[in-house]
């Protein structure tokens, strides 16, 4: 604490804690009963400090938002590890005593909300009894199913006191690299349910008087196996925590106590009311669907256990309805069952998700907080993956499924800008955050160890309505994508960069294409053996989808080399592959000699044993394109083709456009050519194209004699299944029986 | 509030505005009589008389009829039907459901696999434009991306509700 600030007040623990004698649990009770009631936070009807008092108000917001961001920033150069250092992964946030977040900071801000959700949990189970909440303690929490996303974010969360009252909790949160689960890294999978997803910490307090207990430093330290970073990670969202309570105090003492309890409510109610504005603003009202899929074909994979060598399809059939009052109402009804396996995602991440990403589109300002998430709604099918109705499944790496079944927000938001003419405003969408390469054993510095590697926070945006996608620059968890330094990974993980670029191919085809994704090779070097996985990848389906024309980015791939001859190569000074680049023409095959080459749709397996000179291609993925892949400017394909975007032979197949390389080797467009071209392109596209009638017809019968592979037939039946509303639907559109079922049971 | 003039707001639909300009544009207020001027250059820029009640998607328009029916209808002139029934149950329709019709526009390996998930192509009947691509599991329901509530956004949003007399 700062000098000259007012110390907090240690409270009797048979004393209430909360407002007016209240107990904490009474005041969350009493502000969820008030809101369902009048439809606004704290019943709030006049705004009356910022009505009276507007300059004062903003600053009031712009104090306690500095202290959020001042904290980050700080506490980012304290950490070790490349995950929060490079790529920046952790976020601040402030919430009031009941748990709504008032403001935060920048980062990974899906956790505001994961975090509010922890908050509430120990509210609701009576932590203020046992085990105590008192002005300096310490609570961590990892649990999904409480509030988070996997167990590799770990939460940081202190109550903040005021002259005996609790006036607000800090909470920081930061991503692990190893989490101690059943195999090396932080996001490990392949077993079965949560008991191989390492340590797990519940709204666990973990000091008091502002010290961690040196119990909890000793256990998490021998649960994990990157331990220096996690317990310099802990300190990290300690130092950040207790820089957000001065700052509270310093406000508190400028503007006095009841002004600030007044400033909280207020700047919640105010965030309801302006996003419910801002929907009517610039949306449209009305039904938008748009559904999306993963895959995990794990069917005949040996790394994974028994339990989970299932194919299965997830479906996340989003629809969203725009409200005549600005009501934004999200539902994924119909979606499938949860699985055994790591990918399922408990409400609380997709609370932060849908977060997340309204923070990144409908409301991207710094005056973000809980008020956003009261008016919206978000229904998660109980039973279904995104609301398991076991709590002991596995979650470790939930964004598997949770980013692609989030891609429909973006495309239908795009929908209603289109319509309302604010055409700057629209993208085609996000691809998946793919790949992600992680793993352990024995490192480079001879000890055992585990690693994540988040270069997959650089993914290629979708195309905006007016150019090209970005290249390699972002990922939808977090706004502040960073691939990280090559040799700081380098510098963690046993694996040498024989190449980073941008790979050919990877955009989605379109009037503007998606930008374009990332491809890495990898080197195993100065280790006897590691355990890598490929994950958090699309190999059969594509995690996303064009729009107005455009075509999805890259599906991926799984490229291994066991056995290789690259010792030689190094010895002997010869050429080495930097890139995959086009895979019908793999540049590492055609340059590296293995006993082993695993080459195949595999995206996303478990764990696998790699040794010294193995090699490991990390392939990315790029963004969605917008728009009619033959009305792009040919000058823009041509560019494409000099700036290795585009495979030549793809220019005319995909784009219609004709174009010559000359002697020193550019590509030049022949315009003529390519406006003859397209216009034969728009014929033949009439001639083998059928009416939707004739395709239905056909598509029913396909249905009848259920002619699909089993993950699929799966899919259809647990849907099905799980929602009586989706089983109409499916039924009533295919004109099928009303006793049909896709699989015998 | 900003403003902006027809012509800024024509280049920005031809994606001939400045980035700088655009980037000024997503950082600033909302113009709240977008919808009309947008609303106005859509109807100068296609060859046939039905007043346009909306931009559903590019190339796509409900506009109103003179029998005050509301039809989706293409800047070509081919209409699709009535608003409310999906349009694209009344297109042409191109599947990528094999290897090679995917190669087409993926390497190998970059692909789906239509096994798994094929590409709908739905194309106007009268212009051959690629309207939308779907990218589903085989045997999935034609998606229905957007319902608009046409008569709630110009009478509760708008405060102009359209005459339907």
């Amino acid at each position: 604490m700062g000098e000259g600030l007012k110390p907090s007040t240690a409270v009797h623990p048979q004393v209430a804690i909360g407002w007016g004698g209240k107990t904490l649990k009474e005041m969350l009770e009493e502000s969820e009963r008030v809101f369902k009631e009048t439809g606004r936070y704290a019943g709030l009807d006049r705004l009356s400090l910022r009505e009276e008092h507007p300059i004062r108000y903003e600053r009031i917001f712009s104090l306690l938002r500095g202290g959020l961001v001042n904290a980050r920033e700080t506490a980012l150069n304290i950490s070790a590890s490349p995950i929060v250092k490079e790529i920046g992964e952790l976020c601040f946030a402030l919430y009031t005593p009941e748990g709504d977040s008032i403001a935060l900071s920048t980062g990974i801000i899906v956790h505001v909300h994961t975090m509010s959700d922890a908050i509430k949990f120990m509210i609701r189970n009576n932590w203020e009894v046992s085990p105590g909440i008192r002005s300096g303690d310490i609570f961590s929490n990892n649990n999904s199913i409480i509030g988070d996303v996997h167990t590799a974010d770990v939460h940081t969360i202190i109550p903040i006191f005021w002259e005996g009252e609790i006036i607000g909790w800090a909470g920081g949160v930061t991503h692990e690299i190893d989490v101690g689960a059943v195999t090396p890294g932080s996001m490990a999978f392949g077993h079965e349910d949560r008991y191989g997803d390492g340590l797990l910490l519940s709204c666990e307090k973990a000091g008091e008087n502002d010290e961690f207990y040196q119990s909890y430093l000793k256990k998490v330290s021998d649960s994990v196996r990157a331990e220096m970073y996690w317990v310099l990670d802990e300190r990290t969202r300690l130092a950040g925590c207790h820089m957000i309570r001065d700052q509270v105090y310093r406000v508190i003492q400028e503007e006095g106590i009841e002004t600030y309890k007044r400033f909280i409510r207020e700047v919640i109610e105010e965030g309801r009311r302006s996003f419910k504005e801002r929907v009517k603003e610039v949306t449209f009202p009305g039904i938008y669907e748009s559904p999306r899929f993963t895959d995990v074909p794990w069917k005949d994979d040996p790394t994974v256990s028994h339990k989970a060598r299932r194919d299965t399809l997830m479906h996340a059939p989003l629809t969203i309805q725009i409200g005549a009052d600005g009501d934004f109402n999200m539902s994924y009804e119909g979606a499938n069952k949860w699985g055994y396996h790591s990918f399922n995602c408990a409400p609380s991440p997709m609370q932060g998700a849908l977060w997340v990403q309204m923070t990144q589109s409908l409301i991207p300002n710094d005056k973000v907080n809980d008020g956003a998430y009261l008016a919206t709604s978000l229904k998660l099918p109980y039973g279904s993956w995104c609301n398991p109705d076991y709590e002991k499944v596995s979650t470790t790496l939930s964004w598997h499924f949770l980013i692609p079944a989030f891609t429909g927000l973006i495309r239908s938001l795009a929908r209603a800008y289109y319509s309302r003419g604010y055409l700057e405003e629209i993208s085609a969408s996000f691809p998946l955050t793919g790949n992600i390469l992680q793993g352990g054993g024995k490192n480079h510095y001879g000890v055992e160890s585990a690693f994540t590697n988040f270069e997959m926070s650089s993914e290629g945006t979708g195309a905006m309505y007016f150019k090209d996608g970005e290249d390699s620059t972002a990922a939808m968890w977090n706004p502040e994508g960073d691939m990280g330094e090559a040799e700081t990974w380098e510098s963690l993980e046993p694996l040498l960069y024989l190449g980073r670029s941008l790979k050919p191919m990877t955009p989605g085809p379109g009037k503007y294409r998606g930008g374009a994704g990332i491809e890495s090779v990898r080197m195993l070097y100065r280790t006897d053996e590691q355990t890598l996985f490929n994950g958090l990848a699309d190999g059969h389906v594509f995690g996303s989808a064009g729009i107005f024309g455009g075509y999805p980015g890259n599906a991926g791939y799984r490229h291994s080399l066991h056995g290789t001859n690259m010792k030689e190569i190094i010895q002997n000074q010869l050429p080495y592959p930097t890139r995959d680049g086009d895979p019908e023409h793999s540049e590492v095959d055609e340059v590296i000699r293995a006993e082993e080459n695993v080459f195949d749709k595999h995206a996303t397996a478990g764990p696998q044993i790699f040794r010294e000179y193995d090699i490991y291609v990390s392939v990315h993925r790029g963004g969605p394109g917008l728009g009619d892949v033959l009305e792009r400017d040919p000058h823009l394909v041509e560019k494409d083709l000099n700036e290795g975007y585009l495979l030549p032979r793809y220019a005319e197949s995909i784009y219609g456009v004709v174009a010559e390389q000359s002697a020193d080797g550019t590509w030049k467009a022949d315009l003529e050519k390519t406006a003859a071209r397209r216009e034969q392109m728009r014929k033949e596209r009439l001639a083998r194209a059928i009416p939707a009638e004739a395709f239905l017809e056909r598509e029913r019968d396909r249905i009848l004699h259920r002619d699909f592979i089993e993950p699929v037939l799966e899919m259809y039946q647990s849907s099905m299944d799980l929602s009586p509303e989706w089983r109409e639907k499916f039924l009533k559109f295919w004109d099928l029986p009303e006793d049909f079922r896709m699989v015998s049971g | 509030m900003a403003q902006y003039d027809l012509e800024t707001l024509r280049q920005l639909k031809r994606g001939e505005l400045p980035f700088h300009l655009v980037h000024e544009m997503q950082s600033s207020h909302k113009d709240s009589d977008r919808f009309f001027k947008m609303l106005a250059i859509a109807q100068e820029s296609v060859p046939w008389d039905d007043r346009i009640l909306l931009p559903y998607a590019e190339h796509l328009y409900i506009v109103e009829k003179p029998d005050k029916s509301r039809v989706v209808k293409c800047d070509c002139g081919h209409e699709f039907g009535d608003y409310r029934r999906n349009w694209k149950l009344s297109a042409l329709v191109y599947v990528r459901d094999t290897e090679e019709k995917i190669n087409e526009i993926y390497p190998n390996m970059l692909g789906c696999d239509p096994e798994w998930m094929h590409l709908r192509e739905y194309i106007c009947p009268g212009c051959g434009t690629l309207l939308e691509v779907e990218a589903v599991p085989p045997g999935y329901p034609v998606v229905f991306d957007f319902q608009p509530d046409i008569d709630t956004f110009y009478e509760k949003w708008l405060k102009k509700p359209l005459n339907r007399e």
